[in-house]
């Protein structure tokens, strides 16, 4: 006789126990801490709280060793715990004139005030393997600045002095203050919302649209103007007591792009601008935002909208990696009762095909012999 | 100090499973217009709201829900408390009110100035909710529509004047539309807008 | 970081569950159309429930009785991980047995035994839109439904008629809901589609990805898109479950051997039970009594 499969209970317990096993791998090495994730793995840290758009290193280095390595697991795990968390304000927009910078470098101008800083870059590093890595040998300190840093003037303000780029704009009483995790999704979407899903957005997503701007599908004519990452101050207004109180620094990378000039007949030829800006270190994903981001103004700027990274709609609704493998994902899940149901079909159809051929070859033999 | 007072206290005691039950009769009730349900907690909103109409705004109020209130309801110190337990705040124009309420007598302001949704968002309207006298009237009203099986009859005592003429108009607009509830002390109903009134027995 | 698994009652905070029950009344109040709502990031996958976990968790409370089904059955790994979920985060009773659940929370199937007055269905809902997979632009469909301009579905349907000689959407059929919106019933197989018509309980869908709710409330004319000449009709099986015998259900085909043997079981695990325990028994199926 037949017994139908039972014990999920069981079978789910026991991957359970068999994945914390492999997680933690051969028990003679020591467990990876937290600590040393930080520290030793920082970008794959910054990743996970840009893409889960929670900034705290503990909890995305939790996050990371629990998902076993899987960045988009890590960022889903922290995501979740996010959505619960109560919401105590918005925080005044932070500064990232008044970084400081660890990194800066712009493509427009051979020298400016503020100099290039390459900071800790692979930009220049021969990706030759490592094998002192191997050992765990002394390193250097990082060579230090002498003078005192001080606020770097960013390149979007030195050309706004002769009004050559489009001003950062200002912002409507009802602008600014959107929150997409909170609000469901609405086309047309303002620039805020926008930016704020591509700043949560799949860092490969952005990069391959990003890419194919540059190819030509939806080319934008793109400068990086500034690239800069360090760490602003992150304030928050107490009306209680008539000032903003600091809540502390935080990392950023931020990219600003400058694109093809725009003029009107009113208005005077003027470069315009992508935006992106990103937790952590990840200057890919910032330029990738802001080459993104400048290709979905197309229709602000009156282009024609021809290419995928300049569809809105599709843009916006496919670069959230957590909901993309989940859908993609789910297809593992049982679906047999609607695979039964075309089962159906086609065997249905398949026996009225064959009944339509036998009727017509018997008519054909018929005929034949008549 | 009166007034005060009266806004700090009542609400729900445990705001988490009484918010659940008394959701779950809005619930009932909007899925089967026309069924009485009964509210048994008193929350202490200050009159002359009812008890039903208190417990249904501590249910589905928030910060982001506009609410307008009746000019009786206004004078009272049902603002505060609705500000202290809900954090609504209050809605500049009855176009901008999530939530709408009326206290037993007043006059129906006109369906029309409340928000009815659009053709592409029906689900961005005002819900109403009007104290009547009793559901002990002698009139009967027949109800029908989703929700319903072959027909409801309902007898709703002090209707304000012109709300069936306006019911009538409100469900010419479908799918936008404005939803109702009815509420007499600890009872209520719900009239969703697909609901049909008509004079008479089933 | 002590403080990590504090979570509310049903998992998601208040200011939440008074967002989706508005979008529920809302839902309620106008039959079949897709209410947005600020679906929350939950803790297991889209694409694994997360709409209908939401739903589940605005409306459930102490007194309530969960049942958790996939594919019609309680223990498929998805349904016991939700109704674990459940149990856990809410503490609520829960059960296998149509008849005794107040809230039944469902992938892809409709439960056989007839649902009553007081029960809840709330399905799980991966794309709401009925009409996507012919115009992939929300902007689009949203004005489609606006104008109740269905055209194109039905052209979908007779191109199918056309190139098949049949209608070849098997699940997830269209309905038309009290006369007025087309909607997507979920991919329940279109065997289920006739439940839902005028049905004792309360119907709600929860789609969190695509951050959707809509409801059918009782006594809802639901019905099946169809043409004159083509009539809508539900799958037929050749022979009863082979286990509890019963006729007219839905059945999965289950694959016993390497040489083409196989059979048609329920696909509602619970009424096969329940059938079996009263003595009913299909060719391969055996006496209770006799286990």
């Amino acid at each position: 006789m037949y017994v139908a499969v039972k014990g999920g209970e069981t079978a789910i317990a026991n991957a359970h126990r068999l994945l914390a096993d492999r997680r933690r791998g051969d028990r003679s090495l020591p467990a990876v801490s937290s600590e040393q994730v930080i520290e030793q793995l920082a970008l794959a840290v910054d990743r996970v709280m840009a893409e889960a758009s929670l900034y705290d290193r503990d909890l995305a280095a939790l996050a990371f060793r629990q998902a076993r390595g899987d960045m988009i697991e890590a960022i889903f795990l922290l995501r979740a715990y996010r959505t619960t968390l109560p919401r105590f304000g918005v925080s005044s927009p932070i500064d990232t004139g008044a970084m400081l910078i660890e990194r800066r470098v712009s493509a427009t101008y051979k020298d400016l005030p503020g100099g290039q800083l390459l900071g800790p870059t692979f930009d220049y590093t021969h990706r030759l393997l490592d094998p002192t890595l191997l050992e765990d040998g002394p390193v250097e300190e990082g060579a230090e600045r002498t003078e005192t840093p001080e606020a770097v003037m960013r390149v979007s303000e030195i050309l706004a002095q002769e009004g050559l780029i489009e001003g950062d704009g200002t912002l409507g009483e009802d602008e600014g203050g959107g929150d997409l995790t909170r609000e469901p999704m609405e086309f047309p979407m303002s620039r805020d919302l926008r930016l704020q899903a591509l700043a949560r957005g799949d860092e490969g997503f952005l990069l391959a649209l990003g890419y194919s701007t540059q190819r030509g599908y939806g080319r934008t004519h793109p400068f990086t103007g500034e690239i800069r990452i360090g760490e602003v101050e992150i304030e928050i207004d107490a009306p209680e007591l008539g000032y903003a109180v600091s809540l502390g620094e935080i990392r950023v990378t931020e990219c600003q792009m400058v694109n093809q000039f725009k003029g009107s007949a009113k208005v005077p030829p003027q470069f315009t601008r992508g935006y992106g800006l990103v937790f952590g270190q990840s200057e890919r994903k910032a330029m990738s935002m802001s080459l993104v981001d400048r290709a979905l103004r197309a229709r602000e700027f009156g282009e024609d909208i021809v290419a995928p990274a300049q569809d809105e709609e599709f843009v916006l609704s496919h670069c959230d990696n957590v909901q993309a493998t989940g859908f993609v994902e789910h297809l593992k899940l049982p679906h047999y009762v609607d695979f039964q149901a075309e089962l159906g079909l086609v065997r249905r159809m398949r026996a009225e095909f064959e009944a339509a051929r036998t009727a017509s070859e018997s008519s054909d033999r018929k005929e034949a012999a008549e | 100090m009166g007034l005060e007072s009266d806004s700090l206290s009542g609400g729900f005691h445990d705001p988490v499973f009484q918010g659940q039950a008394v959701f779950r009769l809005v619930m009932d009730a909007m899925a089967r217009p026309g069924t009485l349900q009964t509210v048994t907690d008193d929350t202490g909103a200050p009159s002359p709201l009812g008890i039903a109409a208190g417990a249904i705004a501590l249910t589905l109020l928030d910060h982001d829900t506009p609410v307008w209130l009746s000019v009786r309801l206004q004078k009272s110190a049902l603002p505060g408390w609705l500000s202290f337990h809900t954090g609504a705040p209050p809605a500049p124009e009855k176009a901008e009110a999530r939530f709408a309420f009326i206290e037993a007598g007043a006059p129906l302001p006109s369906f029309g100035l409340f928000s009815a949704g659009t053709q592409e968002y029906p689900d961005r309207s005002v819900t109403l909710i009007i104290e009547i006298a009793s559901f002990e009237g002698t009139t009967p009203l027949k109800l029908t529509g989703p929700g319903i099986a072959g027909g409801r009859i309902v007898h709703p005592s002090g209707l304000p004047d012109g709300f069936l003429r306006q019911w009538a108009e409100n469900h010419v607009l479908f799918p936008r539309g404005v939803d109702v509830v009815l509420t007499a002390g600890d009872r209520f109903l719900c009239l969703p807008r697909t609901t049909r009134i008509s004079a008479g027995a089933l | 970081m002590s403080d990590l698994a504090a979570y509310n009652f049903a998992y998601l905070d208040e200011q939440t569950k008074r967002m989706i029950r508005r979008a529920i009344l809302k839902a309620i109040a106008i039959p079949g159309y897709q209410v947005p709502f600020a679906s929350r990031e939950m803790p297991m996958p889209y694409g694994w429930g997360t709409g209908g976990v939401q739903v589940t968790a605005a409306i459930i409370g102490p007194a309530d009785v969960l049942k958790v089904i996939d594919q019609g059955a309680d223990d498929t790994t998805n349904a016991v991980s939700i109704r674990a979920f459940f149990a856990k985060v809410a503490n609520v009773a829960v059960t296998t047995h149509t008849d005794e659940a107040t809230i039944i929370q469902t992938r892809h199937r409709i439960p056989e035994k007839v649902l009553k007055e007081g029960q809840v269905l709330v399905y799980q809902v991966p794309i709401p839109e009925p009409l996507r997979y012919l115009e992939p632009r929300e902007t689009e469909t949203r004005t489609m439904h606006a104008l109740s301009e269905y055209g194109l579905m039905h052209v979908k349907l007779y191109e199918d008629i056309a190139i098949n000689g049949h209608i070849a959407t098997t699940y997830a059929y269209p309905v038309k809901v009290a006369g007025r919106y087309v909607m997507d019933p979920s991919p329940i197989p279109k065997f289920d589609n006739p439940k839902m018509h005028m049905s004792e309980a309360l119907q709600l869908f929860g789609a969190g990805r695509e951050k959707r709710i809509y409801a059918v409330p009782p006594f809802t004319e639901v019905v099946s898109l169809d043409f004159e000449d083509h009539p809508f009709e539900v799958q037929t099986f050749d022979k009863p479950c082979a286990l509890c015998g019963a006729e007219n259900v839905y059945l999965d085909e289950v694959i016993l051997d390497d040489r083409g043997g196989r059979m048609f079981v329920c696909s509602d695990t619970d009424h096969c039970e329940e059938r079996r325990a009263c003595g009913c028994v299909g060719e391969l199926g055996v006496k209770e009594a006799a286990e």
